[in-house]
């Protein structure tokens, strides 16, 4: 079941285009990873869905209503946690948590207390003294404790030390399981590979790559590590292998992933006496797909990928 | 090493002179100026030493001894005596802020950016920016005093000779190292610079409120305030030294203790404990009305006590009106008689239309706090919550309409009390009350008007402030300058009856009622539609 999907979405700024067309969608208890370089429209999708920036054209829906016109109705069952959290520095932490809770229609106290402890954030400091990790935990916290149905998590971890960051991974994963939708915009890929079941990259306003994890992989090449008995010869003139590198006895190079079989069959020959393979991780899809826009956009050919 | 703790402080206090090398200047000749132009208006507007005396008659009242302080020679109440009189104070005050605030910026507020952090792992002393920062405040304040003193004497103004005229200068410039050093104390007892601020800034309105009381009502209690203690040198008239020698050591006791208090502290850390805030909000607090009036509290606070003062200025003045008007032509120029009416009562239409568009002002800022909010993007945690756009827009709109009756009802509030205590012959209250209520629809059109610019385009707000600053311009000084009739026309409040010499135009002011509420629907409309920054 969908819960929130977007269709053709459009968004221009004057003569700027924001986002040109951008499809995604986020089905109940999923979570969707939103990932993309600084400025590709990630933050603008996000404000569209929130009905806080209109769309120039295209859909966009959630929980089958329209963003713009019913968000009133639409954020009684979301959280969200913006990507930089300014709050009023003249009031607490525990006092932000409360109108947030409050202004969402729902409280649950115990838990607030429960999170607030888990985060380790002091709620009787004025905000305008937090540092920026404090900020965003009283945005999490805030979200966290609302019984949402949807959340909206623009790098929402950007600030975090590595333990909160857990903490943090924790509460995704509990809204999970719980059958709630998480749309999660990050930079950390690790954490994406973690935590999301779905993954859309974006680039100057375009989705250039969604599936899930393995959907992703398959289009792209495996890391293989190989020591033989008897030197490979010609081994740069096998399809589908590139980036061969010797490493002592060792010899490491790429294979994409469809011409894998036929690779394997031609270096068995020689006698396999170790082979390492190795999944891509998502820093390797993301970085080839921002790799081949800079390659393209240096040579001007266009942005074939 | 006692010396290591100030190395460096030389190339500190250049570089925090560096820092402030627009905002001081600015300072300075502002307040310079200000006061060069207010001495030279005071021989103009008073040429005769008759009309001195009539102004110290309207002068010689309890709520002018509270606002002013204290006249000095008043029996021969001169050019300088009359500066030293009604301007010192004010200016004193003035400077004061200017230096707590100076002071703030270099202590406590850079050292909770963690800015401080960074100069003391270079080779300064411990107590070098604390240091450097007094002696740019001092010196600020000693340019101040110098430019004073020898500014006023080369006006050549009779009766303001070069001894009064220093010590003029004199006195703001103590005013100003004393709560300089007040500031640096505060800066090591507090643990931030809201803190500070907070504590400084009450200091200095205790200091005005004890000898406001004081001058009124026992001597003895303005001795507890360094503002009479600046105000009892009696410039121009006794020109006593002592006071200023006084208020100079005080500080410099303070400015000891605090360097004291520096070197026995942590960094970051003070004396005072920062009370732990509030763990749970409020019922009141958790709503968009609640929050924005929250973040508006202090501000809406001050403007009523503001708002009160300025009406009970206004009336103090009431009571000797008539022989003030008739002795002195300028004045006589700005009302031409009505038959049937008093000069009293034709000069309080005039009053009412000026109370009315400085009323304006606090409505105006509360409107435009939702523009300044979004720019701060915390509009957008309360959009991506149940909150609708009108609901937000209709909290400010609330406090704004709301806020403008309140400051209109008490600057009226403070001109009919104070205004029937001097009047041999009192005005009712509910003719001063409908002569300023009647504005209201006036003060609606420009809250309009910001709630357009907030709904369509907010990067123009600005504009609202220019609007009522021509409106002001146009109606206070109109009159005098003979504007054209059609001028007074381009702002609302130029339509509005003035109550009690017009009768009441129904018709006209429920036309402008209907006028500002096109503008707020349409503002509304707007704000529907739009993006929102944040």
């Amino acid at each position: 079941m969908s819960v929130l999907k977007t269709t053709d979405l459009t968004k221009k700024f004057g003569k700027f285009t924001a986002l040109n067309g951008v499809n995604i969608e986020v089905n109940k208890g999923e979570v969707f990873g939103f990932i993309g370089p600084n400025g590709a429209g990630k933050s603008t999708t996000i404000r569209v869905l929130l009905g806080i920036l209109k769309a120039t054209d295209g859909e966009a829906k959630i929980f089958g209503k329209d963003a713009w016109e019913d968000a009133v109705e639409i954020h009684k069952r979301i959280a969200y946690v913006p990507g930089d959290v300014n709050l009023w520095p003249n009031l607490t932490g525990g006092e932000v948590i409360d109108l947030f809770v409050e202004l969402r229609g729902t409280n649950n106290k115990s838990r607030r207390e429960e999170l607030i402890k888990k985060f380790d954030l002091d709620p009787s400091k004025k905000c305008g003294t937090y540092s920026k990790g404090n900020r965003q935990k009283v945005a999490l916290i805030a979200a966290f404790s609302s019984d949402a149905d949807l959340y909206i998590l623009d790098e929402p971890t950007s600030g975090l030390d590595p333990l909160m960051e857990r903490v943090f991974q924790e509460c995704v994963m509990n809204a999970k399981n719980e059958g709630k939708s998480i749309l999660l915009s990050s930079h950390i890929l690790s954490e994406v590979e973690r935590l999301c079941d779905k993954v859309g990259i974006i680039r100057q306003g375009q989705i250039i790559e969604t599936g899930t994890l393995d959907e992703l992989r398959h289009l792209t090449r495996t890391s293989l590590l190989v020591e033989t008995k008897q030197p490979i010869p010609a081994l740069g003139n096998v399809n589908g292998i590139r980036d061969i590198v010797m490493k002592d006895q060792a010899l490491s190079f790429q294979v994409d992933t469809d011409e894998l079989d036929n690779v394997m069959k031609y270096i068995s020959q020689f006698g396999i006496v170790k082979l390492e393979s190795a999944p891509p991780t998502l820093e390797d899809l993301f970085m080839s797909h921002y790799e081949g826009e800079r390659k393209t956009s240096d040579s001007g050919a266009g942005g074939a990928l | 090493m006692a010396n290591q703790s100030y190395h460096n402080t030389g190339r500190l206090s250049r570089f925090i002179v560096r820092q402030d090398r627009i905002r001081i200047p600015v300072w300075i000749i502002s307040l310079s100026v200000l006061t060069f132009m207010v001495a030279m208006a005071f021989t103009d507007l008073y040429p005769t030493g008759l009309e001195r005396q009539t102004i110290a008659e309207t002068m010689k009242n309890p709520a002018m001894t509270a606002m002013v302080g204290k006249g000095y020679g008043l029996d021969d109440y001169t050019n300088g005596a009359m500066m030293a009189h009604q301007m010192l104070l004010l200016t004193a005050m003035a400077v004061g802020i200017m230096s707590i605030l100076l002071v703030i910026r270099h202590t406590r507020a850079d050292e909770e950016d963690g800015r401080i952090e960074m100069i003391r792992s270079l080779p300064a002393g411990r107590l070098a920016n604390l240091y450097a920062t007094i002696s740019v405040s001092f010196g600020t304040n000693a340019l101040i005093a110098i430019i004073m003193g020898f500014g006023l004497y080369a006006l050549r103004i009779e009766s303001m000779d070069l001894e009064g005229s220093l010590m003029y200068g004199a006195a703001l410039g103590a005013t100003g190292i004393f709560f300089s050093a007040i500031t640096a104390l505060f800066a090591q007892l507090t643990e931030s610079a809201r803190g500070t601020i907070g504590y400084s800034i009450t200091v200095l309105l205790l200091s005005y409120l004890i000898r406001a009381i004081g001058d009124v009502s026992n001597e003895t209690l303005s001795w507890f305030s360094p503002l009479g203690w600046v105000l009892s040198s009696e410039v121009y008239v006794n020109n006593y030294w002592w006071p200023i020698i006084l208020t100079i050591g005080a500080a410099i006791i303070l400015v000891a203790l605090s360097l004291y208090l520096n070197a026995i502290r942590d960094l970051e850390a003070g004396f005072i404990p920062a009370k732990p805030g509030r763990k749970y909000a409020s019922s009141f607090l958790k709503s968009p009305l609640g929050l924005a009036l929250r973040l508006q509290r202090t501000g809406l606070i001050a403007w009523a006590a503001g708002m009160f003062i300025l009406g009970a200025s206004y009336g103090s003045v009431l009571g000797d009106l008539e022989s003030f008007f008739t002795k002195n032509e300028m004045m006589a120029e700005l009302l031409t008689p009505v038959e049937g009416y008093s000069l009293t009562e034709q000069f309080l239409t005039m009053l009412m239309s000026v109370i009315a568009m400085i009323c304006t002002i606090p409505p105006l800022m509360a409107m435009l706090k939702l523009k300044g909010e979004e720019k701060k993007n915390h509009t957008e945690h309360l959009l991506s919550r149940a909150v609708s756009r009108t609901r937000l827009m209709g909290s400010y709109l609330i406090i704004s309409v709301i806020g403008g009756f309140l400051m209109l009802a008490l600057a009226d509030i403070g001109l009919w009390a104070v205004g029937n205590s001097v009047m041999d012959e009192g005005v009712a209250f509910g003719t001063i009350f409908s002569a300023a209520m009647v504005y209201l629809p006036a003060m609606w059109i420009m809250i309009g008007i910001a709630v357009l610019f907030t709904g369509f385009a907010p990067k123009l707000s600005g504009l609202t402030w220019l609007y009522l600053t021509y409106s002001i311009l146009v109606v206070y000084l109109g009159g005098m300058l003979q504007f054209p009739e059609w001028m007074a026309k381009l702002t609302p409040f130029g339509h509005i009856p003035k109550i009690p010499v017009d009768d009441m135009d129904f018709m006209k002011v429920f036309m402008l009622t209907i006028l500002a509420i096109l503008l707020l629907a349409a503002g509304f409309l707007g704000y529907n539609k739009r993006d929102i920054r944040g």
